[in-house]
């Protein structure tokens, strides 16, 4: 065990926050309106051109080779830098480790780079109206046509949607076979013919995601992910990835928990009173970042020893998006009747967006299931 | 940064879980209520021998050498043990707090020849009948007696032999040993044990759960029981490395001063002490009526989790100690 970093790391670190510091664009429009959009996306092409929109990646396709502790690291800075968030997330969380994993060297010339610098922002076509949890009751039929698919169907809750350029979906292309058999994972163009989309309002009432329409989508066989029938597989590895490490890195909950603690001295500044069942909740909040800081810590290191998280992502994701919407409700309870008032209130943002985290990547009553049946080896039934 | 534990220091675990195993099952922990001293037979001489006793003092003074990163994980297992020898105080407490003092009591506590206890921040000591050693905190200074009176506290848990130390008979000042490190160290070696003692409700109810059929099927399979015990290995799955962090940092005086070592020392246990507290009450739950009773063993591990939850600060002590250190 080693805990101090080594001053290649720190060097790092700095290196990571000087540039954050630098090139800070300040508070943009949300990610999910068509300007605010556009404008992140412009924020993926400033850290594209400074080297930072996908550290962890090869050279060769825009990363700069970045071990597990670099990435943690940059993580870290990124989000204590109060920079704007990351529109590309889809893709370069979940659909990019998959595309490394099963994508023929073509697509990954053609993928990667685009991903990278934020021409391709790609969305998530998974869930359908009849297929949340029970991700295998997909129905959505890719019929194969000479050199194309042909797709009927419906998707859901497609984050980032409304607007993306990409989304990478479940279909089931031997409509034959059931639940987990003859799925494949295909790459699709937001701009394919036969394709509709309709952005779906969240609760704030942004247009955080989207509902699509095939209706004889044509979409070529170049775009398949994996082998046709393989989706299930395929689709899984990047799962791994969502409930894991990849989509929520301690930084952002560790910049969340110092800025509640900041929240608590500015009040206290102004004179007004913060009880002590709310300054322990405040703790408790900073103590639980803490914990998931040094659980993926721990993590890290077993991943750079060769080994692999199989279930126990379902344990990071229980324990990432609970925290996260305990912190919010935190500090909405410390706004007191203050929290409703939506002007410059970013808790509020936050809190809104952290009562999706219970409910997507498989909800954590899913999560919870495979944590007893896979982890701890309960019975099925 | 390299968060793991070499293949040394998990053999050295695995093999003091082997000696549990074999020295200290359910029915020796039982059998120690009953003894004179409260102890099992033969397993302190063994744990002197393992060197298990001398971990945290340094070779030239005949110890291992090996610092609290070792030593939480056999604190760990001791918990899950249910170990009722004064394993935590002797070890984590009063051999470094001797080491530091140079005291001439150290040799014999190394060895095993000698049983220490401590009485920290006016709390009752564990062990103290058995012990021939008492460490006091007085003010900023650590007492050491040889010679004291006391009035036996009785515990719930009945491995817990407890006393109020009223007045020390024979003394020194461990001039050298820091009192406010002392608790940091208990506080720590707590909430390891505290680990151990929830791993060991988990399993015991992972297995109980897995045969106990009710409906015509394993009670396990039932979705609420399922999701009491996923709440129960996520508490212990982020408690734990909170405990081998605050480890580092106390055995890391270099580069931790005595705010962050306390304020990770605080983290540990507060989670910890969660964790503990949620594995007793569903570990119970999910045991249904069984659990209740005083035949059946989860007991051992109820009680101990009750007391070890509170004992050297509850969590809600330990968040403000956070608090603190954070300046809120």
């Amino acid at each position: 065990m080693d805990l101090e970093l080594a001053p290649r790391y720190v060097e790092f670190r700095e290196e990571c926050r000087s540039w954050l510091d630098a090139n800070n664009p300040g508070a943009i429009a949300s990610m999910d309106t068509a300007a605010g959009f556009e404008e992140h996306r412009r924020w993926e092409r400033v850290l594209f051109d400074g080297g930072w929109s996908v550290p962890g990646w090869p050279a060769a396709y825009g990363g700069r080779d970045c071990d597990l502790i670099e990435w943690l690291i940059y993580e870290e800075e990124y989000w204590l830098s109060g920079v704007p968030g990351r529109v590309s997330a889809n893709g370069v969380s979940l659909l990019a480790p998959t595309i490394f994993n099963f994508g023929t060297p073509e697509q990954q010339d053609f993928f990667l780079p685009r991903m990278a610098s934020g021409e391709h922002i790609w969305a998530q076509g998974w869930s359908e109206p009849e297929a949340g949890s029970d991700l295998a009751g997909i129905k959505t039929k890719a019929i194969r046509d000479g050199d194309h698919y042909v797709l009927n169907g419906q998707k859901t809750w497609c984050s980032r949607g409304a607007f993306a350029d990409w989304i990478f979906c479940l279909v089931r292309t031997d409509p034959d076979a059931e639940r987990h058999a003859g799925l494949t994972y295909l790459l699709v163009p937001a701009d394919a013919p036969g394709m509709e989309r309709r952005p779906i309002g969240r609760l704030d009432g942004e247009p955080g995601f989207a509902e699509i329409f095939f209706d004889d989508c044509r979409v070529s066989t170049d775009h398949v992910l994996g082998e046709e029938g393989q989706g299930w597989a395929v689709a899984m590895a990047a799962a791994g990835s969502e409930r894991g490490l990849n989509l929520r890195s301690p930084g952002r909950f560790m910049a969340a928990a110092e800025r509640l603690t900041d929240l608590v001295r500015d009040l206290q500044a102004q004179g007004r009173a913060v009880d002590v069942r709310l300054r322990d909740e405040v703790t408790d909040a900073w103590i639980r970042a803490q914990a998931y800081r040094w659980q993926t810590y721990m993590i890290a290191a077993k991943l750079m020893d060769g080994a692999e998280i199989g279930s126990e992502a379902s344990l990071m994701k229980v324990f990432w998006s609970e925290m996260d919407l305990e912190l919010h409700a935190t500090a909405l309870r410390l706004l007191g009747e203050h929290g409703e008032i939506t002007d410059g209130n970013d808790w509020l943002d936050g809190y809104v967006f952290a009562l999706s985290g219970p409910i997507y990547a498989g909800t954590n009553e899913i999560q919870r299931n495979i944590i007893a049946e896979r982890v701890l080896g309960l019975p099925r039934r | 940064m390299q968060f793991t534990f070499t293949d040394e220091q998990d053999m050295f675990r695995d093999t003091v879980r082997e000696l549990f195993a074999d020295l200290c099952p359910p029915e020796a922990v039982r059998a120690s209520w009953d003894n004179d001293d409260g102890r099992v037979p033969g397993l302190w001489s063994a744990l002197g021998d393992m060197g298990v006793l001398s971990v945290l003092a340094p070779e030239s003074a005949g110890g291992l050498g090996m610092d609290e990163v070792d030593l939480v994980r056999i604190l760990e297992e001791a918990g899950y043990a249910g170990v009722p020898d004064p394993l935590m105080e002797h070890a984590a407490i009063a051999v470094p707090a001797l080491a530091e003092a140079g005291s001439p009591h150290l040799a014999a506590a190394l060895t095993g020849e000698t049983t220490c206890t401590v009485a920290l921040r006016g709390g009752a000591a564990v062990g103290a009948a058995g012990a021939d050693l008492v460490l006091v905190e007085q003010g900023d200074a650590l007492l050491a007696a040889t010679a004291w009176r006391m009035t036996p506290r009785t515990s719930i848990d009945q491995s817990r032999r407890l006393a109020t130390i009223l007045e020390l008979d024979e003394r020194e000042e461990l001039v050298g040993a820091d009192a406010a490190l002392a608790f940091d160290r208990a506080a720590l070696g707590t909430a390891a044990q505290c680990v151990g003692v929830a791993r060991r409700l988990l399993d015991a109810t992972v297995e109980y759960v897995g045969e106990r059929h009710q409906f015509g099927k394993p009670v396990g399979s039932y979705q609420a029981v399922k999701h009491h015990l996923a709440n129960v290995r996520l508490a212990v799955e982020f408690a734990a490395p909170l405990v081998y962090r605050a480890a580092w940092s106390v055995a890391h005086p270099e580069s931790h001063d005595a705010v962050t070592r306390g304020r990770d020392v605080s983290m540990a246990k507060a989670m910890a002490a969660d964790a503990v507290d949620l594995a007793c009450r569903q570990a119970l739950q999910c045991h249904g009526a069984i659990g209740y009773t005083f035949e059946y063993d989860l007991q051992l591990w109820l009680k101990r989790g009750w007391a070890l939850a509170a004992a050297h600060g509850d969590s809600r002590s330990h968040r403000d100690r956070v608090a603190d250190a954070l300046g809120i």
